[in-house]
């Protein structure tokens, strides 16, 4: 039994430590809004936050995250802003950002822990941290100008109290050398 | 053309999986008779198949297409609700199942609207006539005296007016127009199409509530991951389930049935293992032992073959289309430029891998699917399970939305795959296809070599161009004797020379097949847009003119193009030449518009250079320009422009999407795509070493989107082709070094 606090509610895990946290979200707490692509850290679709901190939970075990607090897309709508939305959602639908939309999860979260660890990002801060992060629609153009946006309008309405804690660093980078060559997929 | 029937609201709500009180209107082919029908509550009436109102004058429209990111749920609704005179704020969108009844709704090649602008409008137009007749007859005057307008009906004369919601079951009860008779709009009266209205999904996709087919969740439903056979045509000779079978959640384990070649679009076989979720099925997986029989496909070696093929296209081939003689002549080797390029095998990646869910019982089957092709999968199901045509009935297919497709979704073995195992294992199933399978079993574009040789005419133009190609063709999944693309995919970018030219040969080769090969996005616009592309910008290096000057002299005076006069039995993208012509003169005002809008031709610094291409494919004319800089050894893109005539737009803003996506699938296929092939069997795994291109490979990005009312083009693919080509001659202005042999990462980091 692993107790996680997941979107600010206590929740209890009943499943194999080793599973990645991607499938527990997914297939025992049927939260989909977080979706798989690689596997394997690679792609940043599955990306969620650890105690405010993006990490890729298709690599995430469930027993590395006992006791802590795990934020996915279903929890980053600000429950007191515009349509219950956050900044970075705003941002995303001001710009029209999703084409298949898959990825943006993923996206949205990278950024969300992005801004809260910089503020202000200049465009080589957004490239390095959203990197981690393909969309193979090619919304990278857009995905840069709404993460502007959410920046603007966050440093215009709110204090900076409310602000995320500066201390984390933000995303964690994929590294393409850590990756198991594993031709049977498995 | 499709006409256009009433029917029940029960059939409407039945086919679209609407249980709430909602007028229904439809295409179906053919004719038959007409009934509209209100509900038994009389809140909601059906006009058609797709549209239904409300007497709220809640308007539900059905999209019969399917999105993959491109958009069409808000671009169909879009054009049925502009003939409608419907207000877009009580629009309501549901999707379609397959259902014959749509007409088409396999989404490929681009055709949505260009091949369906027409009768989407009718769907809207008949609708709304009916409920224009419906306000006449209640206010006993002539039809033409009243007119829809934003979901009223008003008298002219008297400006009384009546809502869509009250008319709703007036006008359920009458017949619907002859949908050829119907008068559309002038397009200068649009109110929607050319705007950027409010889009289906985006909301539910910012919240993280869009559900695509891999988000489907069934109470008792086991998830199915699958070991296919490592090379294509390759058989399980015997598997060891023990170890897979003791992993916690794993249920069961399951060959699938051996598939003889040809491969079609049914499943490559292999064993499947079920389980509770997905990390047991993982887990079960790695557990299980197979000895397979590879096949004759092993032999296959991507490196080698494109060798052979780069040699093929050296030689003569086949006629695809003759003009005057280009064997007779005498080259002169100081005015002649002759060129190979060859582009490896590509793949999709859709960031979706392919999944599906089924659940049969007895002869009924339900399936949630992403797919670009519903009735065809749906038709695909119906063999598996033994059902005669008739009985495709009992098969319900939902389409789901698709975290991208870019062709692969078209090809339904991954949904037979879920109803194969759904009947084998008893239980509701969804299979899941990992990353890994998705890159190695996938259906690629193929490996190809393009040969291009013309010389330079002392007017300023070429002459005496042969071109050529080899490549392995998609019709082997049907027929393993094919070995040469069929007409409609020579059209693509190849047979279809626009150049005023007086001596030509274009040619194709016999090629053999290895793996399953596929549409994918521009399919071999790829290829020979790619070589098209290069060799127009080879011979303005030779006549030392700028690319703009070299293209606007091959393409000569302004004309439409006849590419059947040739020899070569042209078919347009399934479009009427007459309204979709080769047009030399929108093709010029293209290039010259990339040339001045990105300012190609400016001094730039040492190291750096810009590069442009023009395709017109799918019955749009794109062209694109690139600038880099090569740097020890390394390109930075550091600016991309595309410019798009593609008719009249529908959504602006969703064909400048197209085209900013269009660049960036270009930059990766450009830049670092290539799936390699070993013994039959593929090398990559995953974005490690499938990599795409990511943010920090992405430079500003400019669309010019040309104001037009010519009929509409395609606009899902046609930005791809010139892309590339501009990337490399870019590379080449900057760098002196002509790529060839794609992608640019075999010669330089990127």
């Amino acid at each position: 039994m692993i107790k996680i606090t997941l979107n600010e509610k206590p929740v209890t895990l009943d499943v194999d430590p080793a599973m990645p946290l991607l499938y527990a979200l997914r297939d025992e707490l049927k939260l989909t809004g977080t979706k798989f692509g690689c596997g394997a850290g690679q792609c940043g679709a599955c990306t969620v936050h650890l105690n405010g901190k993006a990490i890729r939970s298709c690599i995430t075990p469930v027993s590395a995250i006992a006791e802590q607090a795990i934020t996915t897309i279903e929890g980053l709508a600000d429950t007191s802003g515009n349509l219950g939305e956050s900044a970075v959602q705003q941002a995303w639908r001001e710009h029209k950002v999703p084409q298949c939309g898959y990825c943006q999860s993923g996206q949205m979260m990278s950024a969300t822990a992005l801004l809260s660890s910089i503020p202000n990002p200049s465009d080589e801060q957004i490239i390095e941290h959203m990197q981690g992060n393909i969309c193979r629609c090619g919304t990278y153009q857009r995905i840069k100008a709404a993460i502007k946006t959410a920046a603007d309008n966050t440093n215009k309405h709110q204090t900076a109290g409310n602000v995320t804690s500066a201390n984390n660093s933000g995303v964690e980078y994929f590294n393409a050398g850590q990756i198991t060559n594993n031709k049977q997929g498995a | 053309m499709q006409n256009i029937e009433n029917v029940s609201r029960r059939g409407f709500l039945k086919a679209v999986g609407v249980t709430s009180g909602s007028f229904v209107l439809g295409v179906s082919l053919p004719l038959s008779m007409a009934k509209a029908s209100s509900n038994s509550k009389d809140v909601s009436h059906a006009l058609n198949f797709f549209v239904s109102i409300a007497n709220d004058s809640k308007v539900t429209l059905v999209c019969h297409r399917s999105e993959m990111g491109q958009g069409i749920r808000t671009s169909v609704p879009q054009i049925i609700a502009e003939e409608l005179e419907a207000d877009w704020q009580q629009v309501s969108v549901i999707q379609a199942k397959a259902d014959s009844k749509y007409g088409s709704q396999g989404t490929a090649g681009s055709a949505s609207i260009r091949n369906h602008f027409t009768t989407i409008r009718q769907i809207g137009a008949v609708a709304r006539e009916m409920l224009e007749q419906a306000a006449a007859n209640i206010w006993k005057v002539p039809l033409n005296e009243v007119n829809a307008k934003n979901n009223f009906v008003i008298h002219n004369k008297t400006q009384q007016k009546i809502s869509f919601g009250e008319l709703a079951s007036h006008a359920a009860k009458l017949t619907p127009p002859d949908s050829k008779k119907v008068v559309l709009k002038n397009s200068a009266d649009f109110t929607l199409i050319g705007k950027d209205v409010k889009q289906v999904d985006l909301a539910n996709i910012v919240a993280g509530k869009a559900q695509y087919a891999q988000d489907i969740q069934l109470p008792n439903m086991l998830i199915a991951t699958i070991v296919r056979p490592p090379v294509v045509g390759g058989k399980v000779l015997s598997f060891d389930a023990k170890a897979a079978l003791k992993v916690k959640g794993v249920v069961d384990v399951i060959a699938l049935k051996p598939r003889p070649l040809p491969v079609t679009t049914n499943p490559l076989s292999g064993v499947a293992v079920l389980a509770e979720n997905t990390w047991a099925a993982l887990e079960g997986r790695k557990n299980l032992e197979i000895e397979w029989d590879l096949g004759e496909k092993q032999s296959h070696d991507s490196k080698k073959f494109t060798k052979q093929l780069a040699k093929q296209v050296n030689q003569r081939g086949d006629n695809v289309a003759t003009k005057g003689d280009v064997y007779a002549h005498q080259y002169d080797d100081d005015n002649t430029v002759e060129a190979t390029y060859t582009v490896p095998y590509i793949h999709h990646a859709p960031m979706e891998t392919p999944a599906a869910t089924a659940i049969v019982t007895g002869k009924k089957c339900t399936i949630w699917a992403g797919t670009q092709n519903p009735q065809w999968a749906k038709s695909k199901a119906a063999q598996e399970l033994g059902l005669a045509k008739e009985e495709q009935d009992n098969i319900e297919l939902n389409v789901t939305l698709m975290g991208g497709a870019f062709g692969r979704k078209s090809k339904s073995d991954f949904i037979v795959e879920a109803v194969e195992l759904a009947k084998a294992s008893n239980r509701p199933v969804k299979v899941v296809w990992s990353r890994e399978d998705d890159i190695q079993h996938g259906y690629y574009h193929s490996v190809s070599a393009n040969y291009c040789k013309a010389e330079l005419t002392p007017n300023g133009s070429a002459d005496h161009w042969i071109s050529r190609n080899a490549y392995p063709p998609i019709g082997w999944l049907w027929n393993t004797e094919q070995k040469t693309p069929a007409d409609s995919q020579l059209a693509l970018g190849f047979g279809d020379l626009p150049f005023e030219l007086n001596n030509l040969s274009i040619e194709k080769h016999q090629v053999d097949s290895f793996v399953r090969p596929g549409w994918v996005r521009s399919v071999a616009c790829i290829n020979n847009g790619f070589a098209l592309g290069s060799f127009v910008d080879e011979l303005a290096v030779k006549a030392d003119v700028s690319t703009r000057k070299m293209w606007l002299k091959l393409l000569g005076e302004d004309r439409h193009v006849d590419p059947s006069a040739n020899g070569f039995k042209y078919s347009n993208y399934n479009l009427d030449l007459s309204q979709h012509p080769v047009d030399t003169k929108r093709m010029k005002s293209l290039i010259n518009l990339i040339s001045d809008k990105a300012q190609v031709e400016q001094k730039l610094p040492v190291n750096q250079g810009w590069g442009i291409s023009f395709l017109r494919s799918f019955g749009s004319f794109v062209a694109a320009a690139t600038k880099v800089e090569v740097v020890n050894n390394k390109v930075n893109v550091l600016e991309m422009h595309t410019a798009v005539d593609c008719g009249i737009v529908v959504t602006p803003d969703r064909v400048k999407a197209q085209m900013e996506g269009a660049m960036i699938f270009g930059l990766s296929i450009a830049l670092m795509g290539e799936i390699s092939v070993e013994n039959g069997q593929v090398q990559q795994t995953n974005f490690h070493d499938y990599p795409v291109t990511r943010m920090n490979q992405v430079p500003e990005l400019h669309v010019h989107l040309v104001e037009s009312d010519a009929p509409p083009g395609g606009i899902g693919e046609p930005g791809v082709p010139p892309v590339i080509p501009s990337i490399t001659n870019a590379i080449y202005h900057a760098s002196k070094s002509r790529i060839r042999d794609l992608p640019v990462n075999k010669v330089f980091t990127v």
